[in-house]
């Protein structure tokens, strides 16, 4: 409960203002999980509300999978509740396994048979017969853009098009909650996006979904609440404006000719804001502020005083990749900082 | 009025629930992409034909005449039920690192978060595997008919030998299935599987156990190959076979049957644990 963020709890109250009385999609109480030593979820809690799509941002080894699978029933938590839909699911996951569809990081399809005869597949498994299988199969395809592909083995396809065939059989049973393990890992960039587009149809559609990424551009794009999750805990939760604001509320940035000049740009703005950040590689030097437009003004003049040679200077608000380094203490794709600041 | 008593309604708490498959026709659909894998990939089966001929062939014509299989016994009557029934491990060994790749590609993640019997998932690639053997097994009989081995058993006694060899397959399925299971990747279960073909060659599959030193006898004489090459063999063989065994047939039959029983009973617990296990 104490890794609840304000903004977390803040949205938490809107919500519960909601008419509606079904039971939350999902709620994680004290998940605990151990590795060895190694805490993998470290008393997670979680609530997510019918109708909003979440995405779990976290670093690799912050618990995300781990989380996912205990929901998908592939492993039982050490500690804590956790409920699907309101049905327990460590006292009875088979019944969760009926509401949920998991599509996880790699394409787990059959190449050897084609998309429709996978498709089929996992239609019977959820006991359609035979030509409810397939009409279940044909209206999925239809749905993932895969209609012209159906009939190729899969041997063949593209990874992309493996990837929405595989987020297409998670969906054949017509899933309440549909678990996302780091949807687009390993895509390129336009089957990344073609894949984004296939997600927010099924949103559209009314289709629950909790996905994982350590994209922050991903959880951005893709999600209502972000829930931040770090060393198997929940760090912060809220929608992408609120997790923003937890990082200030500007950013001052300067972009400089000369990176030598860095040093003295950040001693300025050290004056008008927090502890200022420098990136030679971009020549970039910044800070969050509070009062943007007026700080601003006096960083200006500040800088003009000093007359280092300015490219660009601009007042905007922060990036989530701030707000997560603000909140961790690392950035959210730098497993190797993180691996430092344990140490 | 209508649409706003509608609106109004508590909506469902829980979706009408999806049953999912029961037991067989789970194991049914598991069975059939394994078997529709092996079919589309012919490099696979063109490639187990030519290595069991030329496994064969090799025994057959090249050491072959050196090895004395007993009083005027044809090496070739000898070599074939050997060959025959030991190809259940040569071709069997395949569905360890087939199990493997499920594991790693996320496959069974998939079955497993289905609502399905999760003992499906395994019976039907057991099954599936076992078929696959089969297929193996007719081919190896072709081809040991080929090079001149002849049956001196009636036809019941013929199917007799070749329905223990299809039982003793399905038993080692479950060894490789829990090698696949337990090995983690698919080179670590083919590297485990391979050793399996120790059984082969300290057994009487190819040679007489009466021809291997004093302090390896036993070790082939104990261990569940070699019961079964000896009750293929004598049924296979006729009198002239039974002749050269120490015990009756009867005998063979039972030890290899107990030794497929304790088989399939240890290793396809294990795969079931190891393949529900929650973790």
């Amino acid at each position: 409960m104490t890794s609840h963020s304000p903004a977390a709890s803040g949205r938490r109250t809107t919500t519960e203002a909601d008419p509606t009385t079904a039971p939350p999609v999902l709620r994680a109480s004290g998940l605990v999980k151990h590795y060895g030593n190694t805490r993998a979820l470290d008393g997670l809690n979680l609530v997510l509300r019918p109708g909003r799509v979440v995405a779990l941002l976290g670093p690799n080894g912050a618990g995300k999978t781990t989380f996912v699978r205990a929901v998908a029933t592939l492993l039982r938590p050490d500690a804590g509740a956790l409920e699907v839909a309101g049905v327990d699911a460590l006292r009875r996951p088979a019944q969760v396994r009926q509401i949920i569809g998991l599509a996880g990081q790699f394409a787990a399809v059959e190449p050897a048979m084609t998309g429709r005869e996978n498709l089929v597949m996992v239609g019977r498994l959820f006991g359609l017969k035979g030509s409810r299988a397939k009409a279940a199969a044909a209206s999925v395809l239809q749905r993932m853009g895969l209609t012209e592909d159906a009939d190729r083995l899969v041997r063949g396809y593209s990874g992309g098009l493996r990837r929405r065939l595989d987020l297409g059989a998670s969906l054949v049973g017509t899933p309440r909650l549909l678990l996302l393990d780091e949807p687009t890992t390993g895509l390129d960039p336009g089957s990344r996006i073609r894949l984004w587009d296939a997600i927010r149809q099924l949103v559209a559609d009314g289709t629950d979904v909790l996905l994982t990424t350590q994209y922050l551009d991903e959880a951005d794009q893709l999600a209502a609440d972000i829930v931040i999750i770090d060393h198997g805990r929940v760090v912060a939760a809220g929608t992408p404006a609120e997790l923003k604001a937890l990082g200030g509320d500007d950013v001052i940035e300067v972009h400089v000719r000369d990176p030598l000049a860095l040093g003295e740009v950040a001693a300025v703005l050290a004056t008008v804001g927090g502890e200022p950040r420098t990136d030679p590689a971009t020549r970039r030097a910044w800070t969050a502020v509070s009062d943007g437009t007026r700080r601003l003004m006096e960083a200006m003049r500040a800088l003009d005083r000093t007359g280092v040679p300015i490219d660009d200077i601009a007042l905007r608000h922060p990036t989530l990749d701030e707000v997560f380094l603000t909140l961790t203490g690392h950035r959210a794709d730098d497993a190797s900082v993180r691996k430092e600041q344990q140490s | 009025m209508t649409a706003l008593t509608n609106s109004a309604a508590p909506a469902p708490t829980v979706d009408p629930p999806r049953v999912g498959a029961r037991f067989w026709p789970s194991s049914a659909q598991v069975a059939q992409r394994t078997v529709r894998k092996f079919v589309r990939t012919p490099q696979l089966i063109v490639l187990a034909t030519v290595q069991s001929a030329v496994f064969l062939v090799v025994f057959r014509y090249i050491f072959g005449g050196a090895i004395n299989a007993g009083r005027g016994l044809g090496y070739v009557d000898f070599l074939v039920p050997g060959f025959v029934t030991t190809l259940i491990l040569f071709n069997g060994m395949s569905a360890a690192a087939g199990v493997a790749e499920d594991v790693e590609n996320g496959l069974f993640d998939r079955l497993r978060s289905l609502p399905i019997p999760r003992a499906a998932v395994l019976a039907g690639r057991g099954l599936a595997d076992t078929a696959l053997v089969v297929w193996g097994l007719f081919v190896g009989s072709a081809l040991g008919f080929a090079v001149g081995f002849r049956m001196h058993a009636s036809i019941g006694h013929g199917l007799a030998a070749f329905g223990l060899c299809v039982l003793y397959g399905f038993a080692f399925e479950w060894v490789f299935i829990a090698i696949g299971l337990l090995s983690g990747t698919a080179q670590a279960a083919q590297g485990m599987s391979v050793m399996m073909t120790l059984f082969v060659f300290v057994s009487s599959a190819y040679v007489p156990v009466a021809s291997m030193p004093g302090w390896l006898r036993p070790v082939a004489e104990h261990q569940p190959v070699t019961p079964m090459v000896d009750a293929v063999r004598a049924l296979a063989g006729g009198p002239r076979v039974q002749a050269l065994l120490p015990h009756p047939t009867t005998y063979y039959v039972w030890v290899s049957l107990v030794w497929t029983a304790g088989i399939i009973a240890v290793f396809a617990s294990l795969a079931a644990a190891r393949f529900s296990r929650r973790r």
